[in-house]
């Protein structure tokens, strides 16, 4: 447990310190880079302790159980690979954090860089701490976002941020199919756990799966390590803050994807695909980057080129499938780090005290500043695998190893000779970068001049750098070989194969081989100058430009299906939607042995068949009329009634109550809204849209009908016999639907009544500000009747209103027993008082009746809503109805539910719902909509 | 019995879905009105269809399934509740657009 929280410290300390470079950056720069550096110190730290055990061969795991469904645990792993990356990240971390305050200037915010370094750096600590391989796979998408920012730091310029861009694209995509073949192999092994993983490997080789999952687990680390042919982003990257350079292309960022390399080593390797992958991938790569290294004239180009070409010799070696390549593999990935991260530091001060990064125009500067010459020669040296530095004793291992591949039977030769050439291209861009930079003449047209030494503590970081690469080169064994052991111990998850680091083995065939490439390489720099000439004549793929066209053009792509789906149109949107529905209703109906069900049908009567023709003739007549606007609706209501009547006819009386009232107060509505919208619809439908049309709805009215045939004629099963069973003794009301809708579904009500306020609401919020033309006359060109308030209407309606309003209380009353209730009590009530607002206009009435229809709709459900929780209060579920019986006189026998308070609160808000909606519609037609509104 | 009241669903619904695609807002209300005659009436249906059995206790020799009547009732309000709102929005449209249709754009000949 203490392991666990110590590992889990590592990783979340640099997160939680980000804040302190913010917090300190605002008094003062010095102190922003030692809050900076306090986290990476710490992480350290807290690594310390368990140094002794990771050394001697052990593997802490800790293992905390989060989401055993998808299998992420918060499990994290510290071994041998995991301790020197740990060592790599936060020590090259912390030497970047000093350097970077001299480096950036006074106008670069330095707490927000340091903050993204912090973010970065812990991203990394959690890659190669993690144990779950989701876990991993967060983390590895962690650094593609922070190394995003952190290349695009210098938001200002395009280039970084098109540099930055495209590091996202590329390895963030690469991250998503590293995440698919994740997912594979936790499928093969099992298990996420890293542990399981590795102890699987047999199980995933042998798996139908496995070339899938290696494949997408390769794309990942090729995209993250810079391997061709996903390599250009990396140069691009170069567009960042030196110290950026430095930390990522060197100990971090791309070593993500050689890490997970060697982390899944055990579980991957083995087989010739493997091989074919990893290994060509890898020479290809060692061999593209070396060549172009040398033709950069840019001084960080020549630093990403070389950077890409010794990921390649990296990668080539854990490709070959053997245990003492792993040794070499991992052995470079420290040795690389090291001279690296000194070189790009190295260049760093060469740009900052010179103010180019021109190699053409940069010569001499050994006059101008001997110990960064020193550094930088010493760093170069171990570059270009120079006897007596760190990148020889790698480089001798690696050709040994290239030598004993037999993979290509006669043909294996070529790969050490592929190697050699790239060795040579190796020592001579080295060369190039000493020579060019620090001797070959006087600089030329410096933006700075005289180049001078950089400040002391500037130098520091390469100093301790350059000194590691040369300590590890002397005295390997006192040095290196015990971190070594235990990390390629670690990746190889077994016994270690035999090796020895020793500076000097005798003329052998690699030494030889050693001895070539650096003869080689002299003689290429020498020669130099023909060889530029030739690569002048080269075309050149830009590959920003392909990059950036290629986007564009998946963009276009991408919009252009949005645009064929999504063109703006509801009605094509609606046509899709109706399309979609009907093909996925009618691919079931037709798996249906046969419409009808079995159920004998039921006799026919005259009376319903004139209903059925009159319903049937009103519908069609409602189409074939629907431009002349008025006389649909009249047949509209037609079908309404005939609705209510057919709701009469099958056994649903509160139905035809209910279709009747609502029937009303809808054809009002549309006629309201007919006073402003055209009385007329043009006809502009083409021929062909009006088919396409005709044809959906036939679709749609034959499906329609096979659907209910088919369900009429089929028998079921209904949860019904419950309420009818309990409606008297449970709710106290032998009107079941109405039980229903107050009692046992009473919760269904409150929400429905609560969407009926809403819309009430709605209405009265898009009525403000709205401002319609009131036309003059009708449509035929006839003015409005001068007496807008017929004196018999208005005389009538006062009549009625009264009488009304007692209909309404008496099918409110007996709702519960008999046909009526709340909301068709409200509806009628709604009429009466509508029937005033058209009488007597709406000025006048508002002023009569002074009621806020937003309060009363309001009211309603919160009484509905207070009602439930009372039975709440008295120890019973939400919306329990207590009841009782009382003998009113003239009335009769009542029953005085709590159902019934909760029926009155939606007897309120009907009222408040529709008359919001209809006074405010109708208010509109008087032309003052802005004044005070009910 | 069940036949002729599928056809008119039938009927109901293809009057809608046509009325629904025109071009302007007033024919759509409309049209969306009609559909939620079909709807209602086609919810109902899942109770089947019976004759002079409502379900009120004591009033009749058998009862039709109530539940589909609770969930249409409450349905045919919220459709007044939404045929309100389509009002409103084509009405606001009209304020906003000075034209009724259903797409801010000339339909493609």
């Amino acid at each position: 447990m203490e392991s666990g929280l110590t590992l889990w410290a590592i990783i979340l300390l640099p997160f939680a310190g980000s804040l302190l470079p913010v917090a300190a950056g605002r008094y003062d720069r010095r102190w922003c880079a030692f809050a900076a550096g306090i986290p990476a110190a710490l992480a350290l730290t807290v690594l310390a302790p368990h140094v002794p055990d990771v050394l001697n061969g052990a593997t802490l795991v800790y293992f905390h159980a989060w989401l055993a469904a998808p299998g992420l645990h918060l499990s994290l792993r510290l071994d041998g690979l995991g301790f020197i990356f740990v060592l790599l990240v936060a020590g090259i971390g912390l030497l970047v954090i000093l350097y970077a305050h001299y480096y950036l200037s006074e106008k670069d915010p330095l707490g927000r860089f340091y903050a993204y370094l912090l973010w970065f750096m812990g991203s990394m600590l959690g890659v190669v701490l993690s144990e779950n391989l989701l876990l991993l796979f967060f983390f590895w998408e962690l650094t593609s976002l922070s190394s995003f920012l952190l290349i695009g730091y210098w938001t200002n310029l395009s280039d970084a941020r098109k540099g930055a861009r495209m590091a996202l694209v590329v390895t963030g995509g690469g991250g998503l199919a590293l995440l698919a073949g994740i997912l594979l192999l936790g499928r093969m092994a099992g298990s996420f756990e890293l542990s399981a993983v590795l102890a699987a490997g047999d199980q995933i080789r042998s798996h139908p799966l496995y070339p899938a999952a290696l494949v997408l687990v390769l794309l990942g680390v090729f995209t993250k390590s810079a391997q061709f042919p996903f390599h250009f982003w990396l140069p691009h990257a170069m567009a960042a803050p030196t110290p950026v350079s430095a930390y990522l292309h060197s100990a971090t960022m791309v070593k993500a994807g050689v890490f997970l390399l060697a982390r899944l080593y055990p579980a991957l390797s083995g087989t010739e695909l493997w091989f074919y992958l990893v290994a060509l991938t890898g020479l290809a790569t060692l061999l593209i980057g070396a060549v172009t290294a040398l033709f950069r004239h840019d001084l960080k180009g020549l630093l990403a080129y070389s950077t890409i070409s010794h990921l390649g010799l990296i990668t080539l070696l854990f490709g070959l499938n053997s245990r003492l390549a792993v040794v070499a593999g991992v052995f470079h990935i420290l040795n690389h780090a090291t001279f690296k991260a000194s070189l790009f530091m190295a260049a760093g001060i060469i740009d900052h005290e010179t103010g180019t990064r021109d190699m053409r125009r940069i010569n001499g500067l050994w006059r101008f500043m001997p110990h960064t010459a020193t550094l930088a020669m010493a760093a170069a040296a171990a570059m270009a695998g120079v006897p007596l530095f760190n990148g020889f004793l790698s480089k001798e291992m690696f050709f040994d190893e290239v030598l004993r591949q037999q993979m290509f039977g006669a043909l294996s030769f070529l790969i050490p000779v592929a190697a050699t050439v790239a060795a040579v291209f190796s020592v001579a861009y080295s060369l190039r970068f000493i020579h060019d930079v620090f001797f070959n003449g006087e600089p030329v047209n410096l933006p700075k001049y005289p180049p001078h030494e950089p400040p002391r503590y500037m130098k520091l970081p390469v100093e301790i750098l350059a000194g590691i690469c040369l300590l590890v080169g002397l005295l390997p064994g006192l040095t290196v070989a015990a971190p070594l052991a235990a990390a390629a111990g670690a990746a190889l998850a077994g016994p270690l194969p035999a090796y020895s680091l020793a500076l000097w083995h005798g003329p052998n065939l690699p030494f030889m081989m050693s001895v070539i490439a650096l003869a080689g390489g002299v003689w290429l720099y020498v020669k130099r100058r023909r060889f530029f000439a030739w690569n002048a004549r080269l075309p050149k793929p830009d590959a920003r430009k392909i990059f950036e066209s290629a986007t564009q053009a998946s963009v276009r792509l991408a919009l252009r299906f949005t645009h064929f789906l999504e063109n703006a149109s509801l009605q094509t949107y609606l046509v899709w939607l109706l399309a979609a529905a009907l093909a996925a209703a009618g691919f079931h109906l037709g798996r249906l042995p046969s419409l009808w069900g079995g159920l004998a049908l039921s006799g026919v009567d005259e009376a319903t068949v004139v209903g059925a023709l009159i319903l049937a003739a009103a519908t069609i007549a409602t189409l074939i009329w629907h431009r002349r606007r008025l006389t649909s609706l009249v047949m509209l209501s037609v079908v309404g009634l005939m609705v209510a009547l057919t709701f009469a006819r099958f056994s649903a009386p509160d139905l035809a109550l209910t279709q009747l009232s609502v029937e009303m107060v809808t054809i009002i509505l549309l006629m309201l809204s007919l006073f402003f919208l055209p009385r007329t619809t043009p006809a502009e439908s083409s021929r062909r849209r009006r088919f396409r049309d005709g044809a959906l709805a036939l679709a749609a009215g034959l499906l329609m009908s096979g659907l209910s045939f088919a369900i009429l004629t089929r028998p079921y099963e209904t949860i019904s016999g419950f309420f009818l069973q309990n409606s008297v003794p449970g709710g106290g009301g032998t009107n079941v639907v109405n039980v229903i809708l107050v009692d046992f579904r009473g919760f269904d009500t409150l929400g429905e009544i609560s969407v009926l306020a809403i819309a009430g609401l709605g209405v009265y919020a898009m009525v403000e500000g709205l401002k319609l033309r009131v036309p003059a006359t009708d449509a035929l060109g006839r003015p409005w009747a001068m007496d807008a308030h017929p004196f018999l209407l208005v005389n009538l309606s006062r009549v009625i209103l009264p009488l009304a309003l007692m209909v309404s209380a008496y099918i409110f009353l007996r709702g519960h027993n008999l046909p009526g209730g709340g909301f068709i009590a409200g509806l009628i009530t709604a009429i009466a008082l509508i029937l005033q607002y058209v009488a007597a206009g709406e000025a006048r009435t508002a002023r009569r009746f002074r009621i806020d229809f937003r309060w009363l709709a309001g009211l309603g459900v919160l009484l509905a809503g207070l009602t439930g929780m009372g039975s709440l209060v008295f120890g019973y579920p939400f919306l329990t109805s207590a009841f009782g019986h009382f003998s009113v006189p003239l009335l009769g026998e009542i029953e005085l539910a709590s159902a019934m308070a909760f029926d009155l609160g939606v007897y309120l808000t009907v009222i408040g719902a529709t008359l919001l909606i209809l006074s405010n519609l109708g208010k509109l037609s008087t032309g003052r909509a802005s004044e005070r509104r009910f | 019995m069940e036949l002729l009241y599928a056809i008119l669903l039938g009927v109901l619904t293809a009057c809608g879905v046509y009325l629904v695609l025109r071009a302007r807002t007033f024919p759509v209300v409309v049209g969306l009105t009609l559909l939620s005659y079909a709807v209602n009436l086609f919810l109902f249906a899942a109770g089947r269809l019976h004759t002079g059995a409502p379900p009120v206790i004591g009033r009749a020799p058998a009862y039709t399934d109530p539940l589909p009547q609770a969930l249409v009732l409450t349905a045919i309000v919220i459709g007044f509740a939404l045929t309100a709102f389509a009002l409103i929005l084509s009405l606001r449209a009209l304020g906003a657009s000075g034209h009724d249709r259903v797409d801010d754009r000339k339909e493609k000949p």
